[in-house]
């Protein structure tokens, strides 16, 4: 209605950063990266009741699979290097998601051996809190998170080498 | 109380056989805690063992009782399975000379348990197979469970938020 | 012959099998496992010293974080020991209320376990129904304490509250239905070949050992030692229960999953048993120097708010003196060893977690077997990477 489409109905046409931030909002892959409490309610929210698979979110073992990595729990200072080098690993584009109080902030354990918050090695896209969150409130960090990646500009062109990346307003 | 620590028949026969190394008995809650001295650790924990039936070493860890002297308290819980008993033993560690006598060639499970007290505590165990640091890093510089040693780490200003 | 070479290998701490953050090095010839070497504190967050620094209400939500999987089992022991040192006693009603809920965490564990130990194994559906049964037990939580995982729902003298209406239709649901859940995961595992091939025969240690090692709970069982600290020093009115301890017989993998499935029935059983006999009456203690007074006063009188501010914000002093004192934690003997100099404050906090002590049998247990069976045997000692570290 209104646009005409000459190349008949079996074609669509599409912005390239349409297209591509479909694709990759519609197939996060998460590490299956487990700190502590979180990562249960991680699982929980990866099994039966909750299922992850329906927004295609699959956990991948490996981070040259993955795109996208969920900090669930808390990070401490012999964990960090760990952390960083899996990060560094992970092909780009990749997103990172704080998942809980000790991920975010520290939480609770403002102790000698814990990081206060990923934030100080690590990008992190979007921040959920709750100690641990519960299925519902990943579910919706990671809704945001594909809204997001829905506003980005030119990461494909900036991949092969046309321009710059243009980050998305929160 | 005090009837109950008398009537313990494994302490009747610890006092007759290590009297000169027992410093202290105390009785607290229906809880016998016995303090030796840190040279007996061994002896005492291998009658306790073979002779008394406390075959499982459910515990070993240490107190930092900062300005007293000694200084630590190594605490070993032991409890035996065919009794349904728990017995504690305590033997004063002094800051200046900060080592004990392992008990891993009683136990194996001796083995972490001390591990982790001389990463936290700073305790020495002489004959340990494999005293290495096992929370914190190898790098690590400090003990942090030692009552000196600040909560949030020395490289870092409290956080003055909190009430507490 | 060929000459063979050593090779070692890393595992971990970012490993789908290794529970959490668990690193293990292992010296392989071939497929054969020579050597296993465990590196943990990955995860290492200074609970023993932060309670140092909180008052004793204040540490009841650090306990909740250390076995994650267990929650209300943590709470209840921490809570008992400060009663020891205070030497104040429970109301009944508080008693049964924590039975009931030490038991369905029991299950809560239980189900991580063979949702985990079966994944690992390759038995992807297991994960699913124990999942699902476990959000039952979750919801439970949620009706207690508001929070799906960290209760913190007990108190010290009792309860946080009373438990709200429904609560005992939604637990007589559980008690109804686990049973033949149980029976779908026995369907899908006892007797499938490949669980059996890959659990009878591996991670076995015998009795001798496991003491030796300072094993407790259904691992310790698993290799046929008859102790459980729920019936031989019973707290909480255990005593007044009749449940079965079972105990294996081959040490092995296999042992361990029966005498853990046998555990649940028996929980399912204990809860039964404890929902019987709940009676109406105060759920805290009636003491005014320990116990938050009730909300209705807090709310509308002066001394009420008060009173619950001292508390709050002071805390309670406790006598000086030293206490320990466990329970059977889903994982196995869980003891809190309070010192108190009669501050308000613990002097020092030290927990024995039973996965720290059973993780140290991993030495042994996977010596000699394929690397493969190696997930297995990490499965079996359902450790917990939270408690390890602390």
């Amino acid at each position: 209605m209104g646009v005409e489409q000459p190349l008949g109905d079996n074609i669509v046409t599409a912005s390239l950063d349409g297209l591509v931030n479909w694709a990759r909002k519609s197939s996060i892959w998460p590490m299956t990266f487990g700190l502590a409490c979180c990562a249960i309610e991680m699982m929980a929210t990866g099994a039966a009741k909750h299922d992850l698979d329906r927004f295609g979110i699959i956990f991948r073992a490996s981070p040259r699979q993955a795109d996208c990595i969920i900090i669930a729990g808390t990070v401490t200072k012999k964990m960090l290097p760990v952390i960083k080098t899996v990060y560094e690993q992970m092909p780009e584009p990749k997103w990172v998601i704080a998942m809980g109080a000790c991920a975010c902030s520290g939480g609770v354990f403002d102790t000698y051996s814990v990081v206060q918050g990923i934030d100080v090695a690590l990008p992190v896209d979007v921040y959920i809190p709750g100690c641990p969150p519960r299925p519902e409130a990943l579910l919706f960090g990671l809704m945001k998170l594909q809204d997001k990646i829905g506003k980005e500009r030119n990461s494909f062109g900036s991949a092969i080498g046309l321009g710059d990346r243009l980050e998305p307003a929160a | 109380m005090a009837d109950m620590a008398e009537n313990n028949r494994a302490l009747i026969r610890l006092q007759e056989k290590f009297a000169p190394s027992i410093l202290d008995i105390k009785e607290f809650r229906g809880e016998v805690t016995i303090t030796v001295k840190k040279e007996d650790n061994v002896a005492v924990c291998k009658f306790l063992k073979e002779e008394l039936r406390y075959n499982l070493l459910t515990d070993v860890t240490a107190v930092d009782y900062l300005g007293t002297d000694p200084r630590f308290m190594v605490v070993y819980n032991l409890y035996s399975i065919p009794n349904k008993d728990r017995i504690r033993i305590k033997a004063p560690v002094a800051e200046s000379d900060c080592s004990i006598e392992s008990v891993c060639s009683l136990w194996s499970t001796a083995n972490w348990l001390e591990r982790e007290t001389y990463d936290l505590m700073g305790i020495v165990f002489n004959n340990h197979p494999d005293l290495r640091r096992i929370l914190m890093t190898d790098d690590w510089v400090g003990h942090p469970l030692r009552k000196d040693y600040p909560l949030q780490g020395p490289d870092r200003e409290p956080y003055k938020g909190r009430l507490s | 012959m060929a000459s063979t070479e050593i090779m070692t290998v890393n595992m971990g701490p970012q490993h789908p099998s290794t529970h959490g953050v668990l690193r293990l090095v292992v010296e392989l010839d071939g497929e054969i496992i020579k050597k296993v070497t465990p590196h943990i504190g990955y995860l290492h967050r200074g609970v023993e010293k932060l309670s140092e620094h909180r008052t004793y209400h204040q540490t009841i939500p650090l306990t909740d974080r250390l076995d994650y999987l267990a929650p209300m089992s943590n709470n209840l022991g921490y809570v008992l020991a400060v009663e020891k040192l205070l030497g104040i006693e429970v109301p009944e009603r508080a008693q049964t209320i924590r039975v009931i809920m030490a038991e369905l965490t029991r299950l809560k564990s239980h189900l991580v376990w063979i949702a985990c130990h079966a994944l690992d194994i390759g038995a992807m559906t297991v994960f699913l129904y124990a999942f699902r049964e476990r959000e039952q037990v979750m919801d439970l939580y949620e009706m207690v304490s508001g929070a799906r995982m960290t209760s913190n729902f007990f108190r010290v003298g009792g309860l946080s509250k009373d438990v709200p209406e429904g609560f005992t239709a939604a637990v007589k649901e559980i008690v109804d239905t686990f049973p033949d859940r149980f029976d779908t995961y026995e369907g899908l595992l006892t007797k499938n070949t490949i669980w059996l091939q890959r659990t009878i025969g591996n991670g076995v240690i015998s009795a001798e050992d496991a003491i030796d090692y300072g094993i407790t709970g259904p691992a310790l069982r698993g290799s046929g030692v008859d102790w459980d600290l729920r019936r031989d020093n019973p707290y909480s009115g255990y005593d007044k229960y009749d449940f079965k301890v079972p105990v294996g017989e081959n040490c092995d993998t296999f042992d361990r999953y029966k005498v853990r499935l046998v555990e649940m029935r028996e929980a399912v059983k204990i809860i039964k048993q404890a929902l019987d006999s709940l009676k109406p009456g105060p759920v805290l203690a009636d003491e005014p120097q320990v116990c938050y007074p009730p909300k209705e006063n807090v709310y509308n009188t002066i001394e009420g708010l008060i009173h619950h501010f001292k508390i709050a914000s002071e805390g309670f002093p406790v006598p000086e003196g030293e206490v320990y004192q466990s329970v059977e934690a889903p994982k196995g003997e869980l003891g809190y060893y309070l010192v108190s100099d009669g501050g308000t404050k613990p002097y020092r906090m030290r927990i024995r977690p039973p996965s720290f002590v059973n993780l140290q049998a991993i030495e042994k247990m996977a010596k000699g077997a394929m690397i493969a069976d190696l997930v297995a045997v990490i499965g079996t000692l359902d450790i917990v990477l939270g408690e390890i570290d602390r």
